[in-house]
Order: structure tokens, then sequence, then C-alpha cells
């Protein structure tokens, strides 16, 4: 892995989603303890942190499947935290991809990735598969619309849990370690169909731990610590520079682990 | 099981010897136990007796026709009562499932039918109904102890398998609901299009477990009037002075039950088989 694989500079647009001194305990100590994190048009940006941080709280948070005690989260200048906001109507307009894949077992691919179009937009069937058959051939898995999940390997269970995002045409794509439960041999395919993603100018937040990736892809990386941002930058800061002892000390184990050149 | 895997670590041909071993054993522990408890049944004082009143082999003959006639009553029965309570117990389960303070008085209304329902004895329910509601001379209220009969079954019945849908439906995983959410379903479409297809599968088994019951308990309501099999056989006992219609009925019980039951058993296996593997379904 070469560190001078940096993409050129993308151009970025308006905020599209703003968090505002969020924070989120489940009873006991807080699991997120005032985040602000803004987020523009066409940004990547990488969450990084020990297990344990906060990243998947503060993604599953933007997505209102937690409930936060403080703190605000406004997207595209409308505020979702507010009380008699539709849930519903604001998750279309933002995808998640979980760790687990969650992919629905019972339904084929297809199924599953035409079913949020089909029941939450109302697209008529004929339309949806034809948009499904589009992704599913752009990102390899033409072959495998009409598989169940149990017959597909963990990478491409992950790929069709990304088209299924996508299919919603999200605003926001959330990426919640989608490599963390993948065999090392696997992770490559997904990965490639994310820099797809990220060239194709689409807004995400990337919850990761494979930092090679982060400081590859990332237009801004940001370090968790014990439920706070504690220092974020572009990525050759970060990973080249960082200001605070606790980033380095993070770092500074990953690279003794093997998983990243210093 | 245990020749098999010792079996593995030997030399084949002794492998074998222990198969054809164990076969032996099984057959003949299998004769001696049956062969005693047929001698003890044949020595007994009263054996000539009950020999006469419950195997006279006219009398089975005779009362068959009728008695397999009769039922078709039981079928009848069981056929609809089994499509109603298919339905019922799903609506009773969703809405024992249904989640926040809004749908507590639902919730509420649920949990009181099924703890009622199981706690009463299925004759008493099929006696209340089936006597009780006609007796109260309501018009346009059916007064067809059949009408009655299906409606207590259903009750009955619902409860317990409502339990069976609940269990499957709290079986599945949260992250599935968690990932229907996400892509902006409501908590209805969750449950209708992932959760309760899911649930579903998973509790055929049960299911099936439950349905030999209740055709069996098919019988008990002769009690109110019906005449279905058990009816059928008592009526020809009552001719003949003779119980062998009471075994004849016994026989049909067992040679529509044993293919449900086996087919349960395989269905429980496959699942287990499945699970092994890994699969989700």
């Amino acid at each position: 892995m070469t560190a001078a694989t940096v993409h050129p500079p993308r151009v970025l647009g308006a905020d599209v989603l703003r968090v505002e001194g969020l924070r989120k305990s489940f009873g006991g100590p807080d699991v997120l303890g005032g985040v602000d994190l803004v987020l523009r048009e066409h940004e990547v940006v990488c969450l990084i942190g020990a297990s344990g941080s906060g990243k998947s709280t503060l993604l599953r948070c933007i997505d209102l499947l937690e409930p936060i005690d403080e703190g605000r989260i406004v997207i595209e200048g409308e505020e979702i935290t507010g009380p008699g906001v539709d849930v519903d109507r604001i998750r279309r307009r933002i995808g998640i991809v979980f760790q687990a894949f969650n992919l629905f077992p019972h339904m084929s691919v297809l199924e599953n990735v035409t079913l949020a179009p089909r029941q939450v937009l109302r697209r008529p069937r004929a339309a949806a598969v034809a948009e499904a058959d589009e992704l599913l051939t752009r990102f390899g898995l033409a072959d495998k619309r009409d598989d169940y999940p149990d017959r597909l390997s963990g990478g491409q269970q992950q790929r069709v849990a990304i088209v299924r995002a996508l299919a919603m045409a999200p605003d926001v794509l959330l990426l919640d370690e989608i490599t963390s439960a993948l065999d090392p041999e696997l992770i490559a395919e997904v990965l490639n169909v994310v820099r797809e993603l990220a060239a194709g100018g689409m807004t995400m937040i990337i919850a990761t731990h494979e930092m090679g990736f982060a400081r590859e892809i990332a237009d801004r990386v940001c370090f968790l610590d014990r439920g706070v941002i504690l220092e974020e930058g572009p990525p050759e800061v970060i990973f080249r520079s960082p200001r605070e002892p606790r980033t380095q000390q993070f770092l500074q184990r990953i690279i003794e682990a093997g998983r990243l050149q210093a | 099981m245990s020749h098999q895997v010792t079996a593995k670590t030997r030399p084949r041909s002794r492998g074998r010897r222990d198969g054809v071993r164990a076969t032996l054993v099984a057959a003949v522990s299998t004769i001696v136990v049956f062969g005693a408890l047929a001698a003890v049944v044949v020595n007994s004082p009263g054996w000539p007796a009950v020999q006469v009143s419950f195997l006279n082999g006219k009398v089975f003959l005779d009362s068959l026709p009728a008695i397999v006639r009769a039922f078709g009553v039981n079928v009848q029965l069981f056929l609809v009562a089994e499509a109603l309570i298919l339905v019922w117990a799903l609506v009773v389960a969703v809405a024992r499932s249904l989640p926040g303070p809004a749908f507590f008085p639902l919730r509420f209304l649920g949990t009181i039918y099924v703890d009622v329902f199981r706690a009463l004895p299925g004759l008493l329910v099929i006696y209340i109904l089936g006597f009780g509601i006609p007796g109260l001379g309501l018009p346009g209220v059916p007064i067809e102890p059949f009408f009655w009969a299906i409606v207590a079954l259903v009750l009955l019945y619902g409860a317990y398998v409502s339990e069976v849908y609940r269990a499957g439906i709290e079986s599945i995983h949260p992250s599935q609901e968690a990932a229907a959410r996400a892509l902006g379903l409501s908590r209805w479409q969750s449950l209708r299009f992932v959760i309760v297809p899911q649930a579903v599968r998973r509790v055929i088994p049960p299911l099936l477990n439950d349905f030999i019951g209740l055709q069996k308990d098919t019988v008990l309501v002769s009690y109110i009037g019906v005449v279905e099999i058990f009816r059928q056989s008592f009526i020809k006992q009552a001719g003949s002075f003779n119980f062998t219609p009471y075994l004849a009925t016994a026989l049909v019980f067992i040679l529509v039950t044993l293919p449900l039951a086996r087919l349960t058993d395989w269905l429980v296996a496959r699942d287990r088989r499945r699970q092994a593997r890994g699969a989700a379904l």
C-alpha cells in the first residue's frame, strides 16, 4: 500500500449535514459527549478511533436509529431531531450500510433492493426493477439478482447492502465499519465500490478501521476518542503529524499492528 | 450412533460387524419387551372379556364405514378452524407485538385473551359457547352447533398459536428491523414485509405440532351435539353393546396423524441442519 494514492481535491458544495452538541448515553456514562460535525455536499469524512469510541453510535444517531439526549442534527436546513418529525421521511434521504450486512434473508437480491423503492417511494414495479438492475450491473452483481443472500459471499452480500441503500438515492450515505465482518480477501471488492461512489460525488461518512483506505479516500478525517471528536483535519495532517497525544498513541498502535505504513 | 463413531477409528470389517450386532441387539430387545407386554395383557384375568368387547372383528367391519364417513365432519371442522386460526392468531400476535404507549389497549386486550383461553379447559369453552350463546335466543345469532364448535376451537387454539407466532416474531434479530427502518419503511411495513414473513417460516414446525392437537380435539365438539367420529362411534357402541368402534376410531386418528407427525419431525430436522450450516433461514 503506497501513501501516494491521495485523490485530487474534490469540489465541495453547500453544507448537507450539521451535527451540533450531540450527546447520547445508554443509561451509563456518555457514549457521545458533545459531538459537532459539518458535512458538505460531495464530501467524504472518515471516522477513526478505537472500538467503543462512539463511531457507530454517531452514525446510528444521525440516521435516527437511536434517540439522542441533547443537541441537534440538521439536514439541508431542516432540523430532524425536533419533536414531531416524520422519521420515515428523513430516513429516505439518508442511507446506512451496517457491519453485519443485515440483508433480508427471505428475499432474493432483487427483492432486497426493490423493497424500499416500491413500498416507500411507491415506484412502479417495472421501474424499480429496471433501476435495481442498472445498479446491480454497475457493481458487478447482475448475475446474482435472483440469488438469496445465503448463497452469496460476505463481500457480495455487503455490495448488495450498498446497492440496496443506493436504490433510495440518498443525499448522504453512512457506512458503519462495512468491512469489519469480512474475510481479508473480500475487503478489496467492497472498498472498490466505495471508491467508485466517492469518485461519483457521493456524500459519505465512513466509520472504518481501514486506515490506509481512510487516508486514501477521505477529504477529512475525524479521530473519535471517548465520545468526542478529539482531532480532525485532512488525512495527510492527521496521519502524518497528529497534534493530540491520544491520536498519536492510537496511530502508533495501528502501525505496530501492521495495519498502516508509517 | 456411538457404534458409527467408533467404526471410523477401527478397521472397516470390524465396524460393519459392530453395525450388524447393534441391529441384532435392537431387534432382540424389541421382541423381548413387546413379547413380555403382550404376555402380561393376554394372561390378565379380564383378557377374555376385553377381547370380546374391544376386539370384535365383525363389529369392527360393520362400524367402520359409518365411522370413516363421520370422520369427514372432523376433517371439515379441522380445515375450517385451521384456516381461521392461522389468520386470527397472527392478528393477535401482531397486536401484542406493537410497540409504544398508543397501542397499550390492544396489547392489554391481547394479553387478557391469551391468558384466559389458555387457562380454560377446552371442553368448558365448547360447552359455554355451544349451549350458552344459542341459549340467549338473540335474533340473528346462529344456533348451529357446528358454527359454535368452530368458534370455540378458533378461540382456544388461537391463543396457543398466537404465542407460537409471537415467539417467532421475537426471535427475529433487531438488526433486521433496524435495516428495514433505515430504508424508510414504517414500523408497520417492517413488520409486514421483513419481520412476519421470516417469523412465520421459523415457526412452521411448532405450528404443525399444535395442529396435531387440534385434529384430535375436534372430537370434543361431540359434546354439543355435532355428530362427528366420536359421537358416531358412541352410537355404534351403544347399538352393538361392544367397544370395538372406539378402537376403529383410534385407528383412524393414528393413521391421519402419523404423516403429519413425521412431516413435523422432518421439518425440525431440516431446520436444525440449516442452523448448523449457519444460514439465517
